[in-house]
């Protein structure tokens, strides 16, 4: 019987001839720690990491992204307990301009299909996104690959979803994702590895296999694994013989397949990313402000396109636009080709790269009785403030911002 | 710290109407607004600072507690201050229908035994029933109910009993 995906990639790194179910001490490509959580991996290798804390520091890094630069006195602590660790140890800093960790990584082309890579980052399985294996792990976990450059893990069960057929235009990746959400909840892929086929991942880009992928951790499963597709090798510049894919005879643990045929936009209401409807049910819905970014939906395509919808359009009056490009790179092409300006003009603010209204408001939280429109990943009941927050693609959320009310992209072509 | 196989506590069932609890995430057991804290003692008074029904937890936690919740219990972040939080008050430990993959691995690492109960009914226990949580046999019981979990694997076991990851380390 054939490998999973996650089998060979276990497999090869350290895991023998592992299969599901194998508890298996991995090698890992990549070791990062962020701002959150980064200091206590400091204090982890204080404690038990001896005189030599880090087995091979070329693997092994520091991303700030959630808090960045510090707003509260406690995280700018952190990250310079984190930066005199870091020089000490000759290591490296991606610090508060860099951008979110889990992109540098994969635009640095650390993240290589193939690879595993882990970080106190729970949305790191977007390494899935190229094929390779990321994972979220707490401080302890994180301060042990740091020293030995190996985590134990239990090898998954695999699960095949395959989408059948094109969505509708106007409809985007993340809108496959809320698709997948709607039908699978937090429960059903929960500890899955998930492997996706079908025509449109064999077309999408790397950006839109990014915000696929992104959501595996929402809907509970360990990692959403994209077979690498022609964008994805060109991008790394090697050949398909040089990733890694599932053999031809796996048997999964359960085979989907989930129609996306013209598929239109969808949403998540809160309070949580699997309560999801067609956008077109919810557009009575008045809107507060707008967030676009984050590891979702934070990429130069997705920003690209947000300054394309806005470009001779403003936001509604009274309306909240946030942005967030997701790296620094990002911000420098958005700015490189004035993109930046058609944000701005449109009645937008621009912030510096991050996590942005993720993690702890960098830009701004919601109070109570606001409605935000994010194209983030989780609107959890408190997670952005006290208001409430709905899950959406760029289109979407540059609708929403425009017209001031829940609405789809297609609505837009109407406005200027 | 002698590490127990069997450990007798008083049960905190978390119930959301009539059933149990599912889906709390770390934002609810520990909400993101804290998560600067470094120091483990500081940790406990934001335990289910952010859950509906249980914000007042960690006042009326007592040591050697043992929680009790239904699916998908630490859902979310990788932030280990959400099993940090409940060492701090000195709970025993937490069992669940099911956990959250990142969660059940920060447990295990950190040493905190969790239990995996897949299929518990939701009246099955009491609240602040005193309970018997078997690590070795992966049961729960108290009084005269008794149910049959999942058995905690090799490596999460030793892990367990060496105290930690980096003690169990020590001792490979
Ligand atoms: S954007 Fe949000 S979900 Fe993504 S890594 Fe940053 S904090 Fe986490």
């Amino acid at each position: 019987m054939g490998k999973a995906l996650i089998e060979k990639i276990m497999s090869s790194h350290g895991g023998e001839d592992c299969r599901a179910g194998d508890v298996v001490w991995i090698d890992i490509d990549n070791r990062t720690a962020r701002d959150f959580a980064g200091a206590s991996v400091v204090g982890n290798l204080e404690k038990y990491g001896g005189d030599s804390p880090i087995a091979e520091r070329s693997k092994t890094f520091f991303t700030f992204d959630c808090n960045v630069p510090a707003n509260t006195i406690p995280y700018a602590n952190n990250q310079q307990r984190i930066r005199i660790f870091a020089r000490k140890n000759d290591l490296k800093v991606y610090d508060v301009d860099a951008g979110i960790g889990s992109h540098v990584v994969i635009e640095e082309k650390f993240a290589k299909p193939g690879t595993t890579t882990v970080g106190t980052d729970s949305h790191l399985n977007i390494m899935g996104s190229v094929g390779a294996f990321g994972q979220g792990m707490g401080d302890v976990d994180i301060a042990y690959a740091f020293k030995t450059g190996k985590v134990w893990f239990e090898v998954p069960e695999s699960v095949k979803v395959t989408l059948d057929g094109m969505p509708a235009a106007g409809t985007e990746a993340k809108d496959i994702a809320l698709a997948m959400l709607r039908r699978f909840s937090s429960h059903e892929l929960l500890g899955k590895s998930v492997e996706i086929y079908g025509k449109w991942v064999e077309d999408a880009s790397l950006e839109d296999c990014v915000t696929l992928s992104s959501l595996a951790t929402e809907m509970g499963a360990i990692i959403a694994l994209i077979p690498p597709n022609d964008n994805v090798l060109d991008f790394f510049g090697i050949t398909r013989n040089e990733a890694v894919y599932a053999d031809p005879d796996t048997v999964y643990l359960e085979d989907y397949s989930l129609d996306i045929e013209g598929l239109e936009p969808q949403i998540a209401a809160p309070p949580s990313p699997a309560n999801v409807f067609p956008v077109s049910e919810k557009t009575d819905v008045k809107v507060d402000g707008v967030f676009i970014g984050s590891c979702t939906n934070g990429t130069y395509q997705d920003l690209r396109y947000a300054a394309e919808l806005l470009r001779g359009r403003t936001v509604a009056p009274g309306v909240m636009l946030k942005v967030v490009p997701a790296t620094r790179k990002t911000w420098a092409m958005l700015l490189d080709e004035g993109l930046l300006k058609d944000i701005f003009d449109a009645g937008g603010i621009v912030s510096n790269a991050g996590c942005g209204g993720c993690a702890s408001g960098q830009i701004g939280m919601t109070g109570e009785g606001e409605v935000q429109i994010s194209t983030s990943n989780r609107n959890f009941k408190g997670k952005q403030g006290r208001g409430n927050t709905y899950l959406a693609g760029i289109g979407t959320a540059v609708a929403s911002a425009v017209l001031g009310r829940i609405a789809s992209v297609h609505e837009l072509k109407e406005v200027r | 710290m002698p590490r127990e196989l069997i450990l007798k506590g008083r049960l905190w069932i978390l119930m959301e109407n009539e059933n149990l609890f599912s889906d709390i995430d770390t934002d609810m057991i520990y909400h993101n607004a804290h998560l600067a804290v470094t120091e483990i003692d500081e940790m406990g008074q934001y335990a289910f600072g952010n859950l509906e029904g249980y914000k007042d937890f960690a006042d009326k936690a007592q040591p050697s507690d043992i929680i009790l919740a239904g699916d998908n219990f630490g859902s979310g972040s990788s932030r280990q201050h959400a099993v940090d939080c409940f060492k701090a008050l000195g709970v025993q430990a937490v069992i669940a229908r099911s956990f959250g993959a990142i969660y059940k691995r920060n447990a295990i690492n950190s040493g905190f035994p969790i239990i995996e109960l897949p299929g518990l009914p939701d009246n099955l226990f009491n609240q602040h029933d005193q309970a018997e949580l078997n690590l070795e046999s992966g049961t729960l019981s108290a009084g005269d109910n008794r149910y049959q979990g999942n058995l905690m694997s090799e490596v999460a076991r030793d892990i367990y009993l060496a105290g930690g990851l980096f003690q169990y380390a020590e001792r490979m």
